[in-house]
């Protein structure tokens, strides 16, 4: 850049008394944040050390939240307690997910980017993957019912060709359902920023590759895999997330059967302890939290926009 | 891209050709199959086969459904949808424009922004619920201390459609419409702008005519993402919403409870909401854009 004062936002150069105006601009947009995110977030940080009493909250500084959630989980012995035991099974519906959205993503996007042609097309058919996106989530979740259902069409086609005697129940609510509700729903951010990082490889790199004697394999693993590294992340960043603190999905989809942490913070609230609750997602935030933190050790998010 | 690699390995395109069909089936399938059942005569049920083809569901859904009055949900969520829209546009192009000058502490929001991305909405909405309660009691305590008897026995509580929903709404679609600007000025070259200003218009000027059209397109996508994100959003109104409901909240309760295909009607219904605003964003990008080639 030949002009020192241009910014990395390819902005004009400051001239006194802008940096006034560009917090001016910032204001609005900044107050949002402090009064329903930052606020929020400290009095959950507060109320989870509170007392309460069925009619309300009572200010004090107790641990007694924390350790009601582990209770019994020191003990060890064969059975878990009921908090270890969600968070493993949270775990397990986010690793699953993860994978699952991960693998299909990036083949998804492999074939946008590098079989696709003509940019028109390419255009067309990322919209088109797109498009579920913003419809909404409870109707894309219902809309498996009468498919999966009792008699839904998959155990009429198994019944109908002979394949199984009676209907096959593990079908729907069930942890395949609420697996495959997740991967419906939210391959689309695996596919966004796979698909971005990709569009930026160049194109003489794959060239190169070849000519040099790499295989098929030995190209997408040692050059687009490593290329497309801040695209996975990103999209792992955001289908961990979201599976982590989901409650919507394993509840429609789970016949409200199934423990979720974010479920247990959902029925506390809901019962007015939101002491516990706010305990629940201090801890929930914190393994959250470890999980990014293990993930952004590799990315600088901003260089990807 | 002279060398394709498609030409090197025919059986990998094809393979992943049909991997991304499936895919693209797996996506609309199912919705296809909601919009399809909906039309279900009046003696059909939740699943094939169709029993006729009728309106029957949506007149029942017109009726309403139990207790739950769909037409006043409906009306609330574009209510609130429409706000969301707005200030989603105004409030990012405004931050975005500030990003791109000398902005003191903008790393530190930007992070903020991206935590609000990321947090699970549960968090989110915990916390929004938590603080409006506890204004709940700062305001009944305050009412009570000045002797407002009238005034503290009608209170109900902060709690609301366009106080903490609005704003929990806005905490998932403000990220989107900053990281929208992001992309659009890190490709926008400021030499329009310096042009403007050696023809001696002012900030604003240069703002409202030669830096707004050029964006125009991308800001009406910011728009349509706040409204669609709006209008589909349980996550973080949930625990941030007071005496009434939003329509997909309400939904969401209803898949428990009502067994006809009515609730493929109302699918249907929102459904159709959502391409609409998507089409109606589309054709306004593309004028705006044809506009600005002119």
């Amino acid at each position: 850049m030949s002009a020192p004062a241009t910014t990395s936002h390819g902005a004009p150069s400051a001239a006194p008394g802008r940096s006034i105006a560009a917090w001016w601009q910032a204001a609005p947009f900044t107050l949002v944040f402090a009064l329903f995110f930052l606020i929020p977030l400290a009095l959950i940080l507060m109320v989870s050390f509170w007392d309460f009493n069925e009619y309300e909250l009572l200010p004090g500084f107790t641990f007694k939240n924390y350790v009601s959630i582990f209770e019994g989980c020191a003990t060890g012995g064969e059975d878990l307690c009921v908090t270890l035991k969600t968070y493993l099974s949270t775990l397990k519906f986010s690793f699953l997910v993860w994978a699952i959205t991960l693998v299909l993503g990036f083949a998804v996007s492999y074939f946008l980017a590098f079989h696709v042609r003509s940019a028109g097309m390419q255009t067309a058919l990322f919209v088109l993957c797109t498009i579920p996106f913003w419809t909404s989530n409870v109707i894309r979740m219902i809309s498996w019912v009468p498919l999966l259902g009792r008699n839904g069409l998959v155990n009429q086609s198994l019944q109908g060709i002979g394949l199984v005697d009676a209907p096959v129940e593990w079908l729907l609510f069930s942890d395949f359902s609420v697996t495959l509700a997740f991967v419906h729903l939210y391959t689309m951010f695996m596919i966004v920023p796979i698909f971005n990082s990709m569009m930026r490889i160049d194109r003489s790199l794959l060239e190169a590759a070849s000519d040099s004697g790499a295989s098929a394999w030995q190209t997408l693993w040692n050059v687009i895999v490593p290329l497309c590294k801040t695209g996975i992340i990103i999209g792992s960043i955001f289908v961990i997330t979201i599976v982590m603190g989901d409650f919507v999905t394993i509840g429609v989809m789970g016949g409200q059967q199934i423990a979720s942490i974010g479920k247990i913070i959902q029925v506390q609230t809901s019962y007015l302890q939101f002491p516990l609750a706010a305990a629940n997602a201090m801890i929930l935030l914190s393994v959250v939290l470890m999980i990014i933190w293990a993930l952004t050790r590799m990315v600088d998010i901003r260089k990807e926009l | 891209m002279q060398a394709r690699i498609s030409d090197a390995r025919p059986a990998g395109f094809w393979l992943l050709a049909a991997v991304f069909a499936l895919f693209v089936a797996f996506m609309y399938g199912p919705m296809l199959v909601i919009v399809l059942l909906s039309f279900q005569g009046p003696e059909g049920g939740l699943t094939f086969p169709m029993r006729g083809l009728s309106l029957h569901w949506f007149r029942q859904l017109a009726e309403g459904l139990g207790v739950v009055d769909i037409g006043a949900a409906l009306r609330r969520s574009l209510g609130v949808g429409a706000a969301v829209m707005v200030l989603t546009v105004v409030l990012s192009v405004l931050a975005g424009l500030a990003f791109r000058k000398k902005l003191k502490g903008g790393n530190a929001l930007f992070y903020i922004v991206v935590a609000s991305l990321i947090m699970p909405s549960i968090i989110v909405s915990l916390g929004i619920g938590l603080e409006f309660r506890l204004l709940d009691t700062g305001i009944k305590w305050l009412l009570g201390a000045l002797g407002m008897e009238s005034a503290l026995e009608n209170y109900g509580t902060a709690l609301g459609l366009y106080t903490s929903a609005l704003g929990a709404h806005l905490t998932w679609t403000l990220p989107f419409g900053l990281l929208i600007m992001f992309a659009v000025f890190n490709r926008f070259n400021p030499s329009y702008e310096e042009a403007a200003r050696d023809l001696g218009a002012t900030p604003w000027q240069s703002f409202s005519q030669v830096v707004l059209p050029l964006v125009a397109p991308s800001v009406v996508g910011i728009g349509m993402f706040g409204f669609t994100l709006s209008w589909d959003e349980i996550a973080r109104t949930s625990q941030a919403i007071g005496d009434v409901n939003t329509l997909p909240l309400e939904l969401q309760g209803l898949t428990s409870t009502v067994t006809t295909p009515a609730i493929y009607a109302l699918g249907t219904v929102t459904t159709v909401v959502s391409f609409g605003v998507m089409g109606l964003a589309i054709g306004l990008a593309l004028l705006l854009a044809r506009r600005r080639k002119a």
